[in-house]
């Protein structure tokens, strides 16, 4: 009948819906096949992983997370027959290679790194951001279009340029390669999104609420703490998610301002690979764990992602 | 009941602070609000901003800092708009810019669309596809080199397999015509979630009545695609592809991991040409001129994109 044909765009057919499903699903299954990859990697031994053609079925091992968290030198078999026992698996497997364990590797430090800065910052954009976004969702703010767009469009320049001058001012401060340093400036970049995505979410709570509050005696500042907040928690923790996501993932300028006590783990990880010549397990191991807490979160704000990636401006 | 809430939030409230804040106007509480911020990002952003302008009128190297600074006026402008490899890496930027926002758009339009036929379990579906945009460019790109190893990597493996070409002829990265592709596919494969969840919000925009008016008209799918469901999504395609031109502009994190601007200069982006002059070469002064000049261009883009930004938001 042409009558269902007819509707095929408003109510699509039960055919075209498994087409489309069947395309959806092989994407997303290619899409993913590198992450994949990467997890199983992590769990393969160093001759496992360059091995020729790839092995899809292999013997898993923690030798790759054994060498991300150690630093290990190489002796002779007579040395290492003359030590004790293995203390456990990785000295264990260690000793295979004809290595000994010297101590641990500089991964751990540089992902708590990256905890500290990525947390700090978090907090202190959300924190400047929820104020921001309410002074502009409440209040008549004189330039307030322009004073958005000037907050906005610092998160628009490139890391590069704006890296040449923070690097002579923190050399200037005392605050290059320093935790404070990187919160300082990851907040700076943060607080635009903070502003945006909150002031989006603020407007959204009836006003209706805080001045009932403040009809019953309160001031203008506890209705903002009692009532408002409160309502905006969703907001807060999702756009929390999204500045926690950026501080976690920045790459530039943690590369071109920290080299050594406060370098997080996107500059370290490309640097493990160096240490042992061709140890892809150990790189696979460190971005398993590094991604982890991004697979997690993605999963928690599925459904505020679109508004985070359009500032706000897309609500659906 | 009620009376006694209200006492308890009153008591709750710190009274140090409440009694300071009292007296304060909506005025001043608005300025209270909002000033931290924007202190932060003079400080942070625009301070730096016009250091850099004072720079790059001047001949200063960060690793010569007791040298005497001399005054050059406009000579680095000059020098860099007469510069070959600049006007080299620029090329660069635009093919990169180029290709990654075409295929991102094709491909991104053509999910959204498919997904918005709504068959059983596309949310799941939806969500996993969405995973890479999430990741950090710089770790993914790390580990890319590894899938484009010549041989045992997965990715050279998998195409000589499917086309017959010997897997040690494949050399992503270090083959001159391929490695600029090596960063586009990868481009392509974290980023065209992106542009399919904003298509999608513009395909669910669009209200259904306007269909069923088409169908009364008798109008075709074909038809209602092109006189429909395009010109309404576009708002949004529009968004997409500016954010998208905006930030693989400043491609950075990608390129510097997976080739590093080479072999030779073939996927030296502007983003790398300035770090190699700010930060290898050291010419401060030159690099700081070349970053405001990508600074204008940026913010050029910026301007049109937020206000395409605020049209999204006025549907």
């Amino acid at each position: 009948m042409s009558l269902t044909t007819a509707h095929s765009v408003v109510a699509p057919s039960a055919g075209s819906k498994r087409i489309a499903g069947a395309i959806i699903i092989a994407y997303a299954l290619i899409s993913i096949v590198p992450l994949l990859w990467i997890f199983a990697t992590s769990f393969k031994t160093p001759p496992d992983s360059i091995a020729y053609p790839p092995k899809i079925v292999f013997q898993p091992s923690i030798e790759g997370y054994c060498n991300l968290f150690t630093t290990r030198t190489r002796q002779t078999p007579e040395y290492i027959n003359s030590l004790g026992p293995a203390t456990g698996f990785c000295d264990e497997t260690v000793r295979k290679r004809n290595m000994v364990i010297a101590g641990p590797s500089n991964f751990l430090p540089r992902f708590i790194n990256s905890l500290i800065i990525a947390f700090g910052s978090t907090f202190c954009a959300v924190f400047l951001g929820t104020l921001s976004a309410y002074g502009f969702s409440r209040f008549k703010v004189p330039l307030a279009d322009d004073l958005l767009f000037f907050i906005l469009s610092t998160r628009f320049m490139p890391p590069i340029a704006v890296a040449i001058p923070i690097y002579l001012m923190y050399r200037e401060l005392g605050l290059s390669d320093t935790a404070l340093g990187m919160i300082l400036l990851y907040t700076a970049v943060n607080v635009s999104l903070a502003v945006w995505l909150l002031k989006g979410f603020i407007d959204e709570i009836p006003r209706e609420y805080e001045e009932a509050a403040m009809i019953d005696g309160y001031t203008r500042l506890q209705a903002f703490w009692r009532t408002v907040l409160p309502q905006a928690t969703t907001g807060i923790a999702a756009t929390a998610i999204f500045c926690l996501i950026f501080a976690w993932n920045e790459y530039a300028f943690a590369a071109l301002l920290t080299s050594g006590t406060a370098q997080t783990a996107p500059p370290f990880i490309p640097t493990i690979i160096g240490e042992g010549g061709q140890d892809w397990p150990a790189v696979a191991a460190g971005t398993t764990i590094f991604l982890v807490p991004i697979l997690v979160f993605t999963i928690l704000l599925r459904k505020q992602l679109l508004r985070g990636i359009t500032f706000g401006a897309v609500r659906k | 009941m009620l009376n006694r809430t209200a006492e308890n939030v009153a008591r709750a409230t710190p009274e140090p602070l409440a009694r300071k804040v009292r007296g304060i106007s909506d005025k001043g509480l608005a300025w209270l609000f909002i000033s931290p911020t924007i202190l932060l990002l003079l400080a942070i952003n625009i301070f730096p901003l016009f250091w850099a302008i004072y720079l790059s009128f001047t001949n200063f190297r960060a690793n010569r800092p007791n040298e005497v600074v001399k005054n050059l006026g406009f000579a680095n402008y000059q020098r860099i708009l007469g510069d070959q490899d600049i006007w080299i890496a620029m090329q660069t930027t635009a093919h990169f810019v180029f290709w990654t926002i075409l295929l991102q758009t094709l491909i991104g339009f053509t999910l959204a669309w498919l997904i918005d036929r709504k068959f059983r379990g596309h949310a799941f579906w939806t969500t996993l596809i969405l995973v890479p945009m999430m990741l950090s460019p710089a770790v993914v790109g790390n580990f890319w080199r590894f899938l484009y190893e010549p041989q045992i990597g997965l990715f050279s493996y998998v195409i000589s397999f499917v086309s017959g070409i010997p897997p040690t002829s494949i050399q992503m990265l270090s083959n001159v015509s391929l490695a600029p592709w090596s960063i586009i596919i990868v481009d392509t494969w974290m980023w065209t979630p992106y542009v399919m969840l904003i298509c999608l919000a513009g395909l669910r925009s669009i209200p259904e009545y306007i269909y069923e008016a088409a169908e009364v008209d008798r109008a075709s799918n074909w038809r209602q695609f092109w006189s429909i469901t395009l010109p309404m999504a576009l708002p949004f395609i529009m968004l997409a592809v500016l954010f998208r031109g905006i930030e693989n502009f400043k491609m950075f994190d990608m390129v510097n991991l997976l080739t590093g601007g080479g072999p030779g200069s073939t996927t030296e982006v502007a983003s790398i040409t300035l770090k190699r002059q700010a930060f290898e070469s050291w010419r401060t002064g030159y690099s700081s001129a070349f970053a405001i000049i990508l600074f204008v261009a940026v913010f050029g883009l910026a301007n049109i994109y937020v206000k395409a930004l605020n049209k999204v938001k006025q549907r």
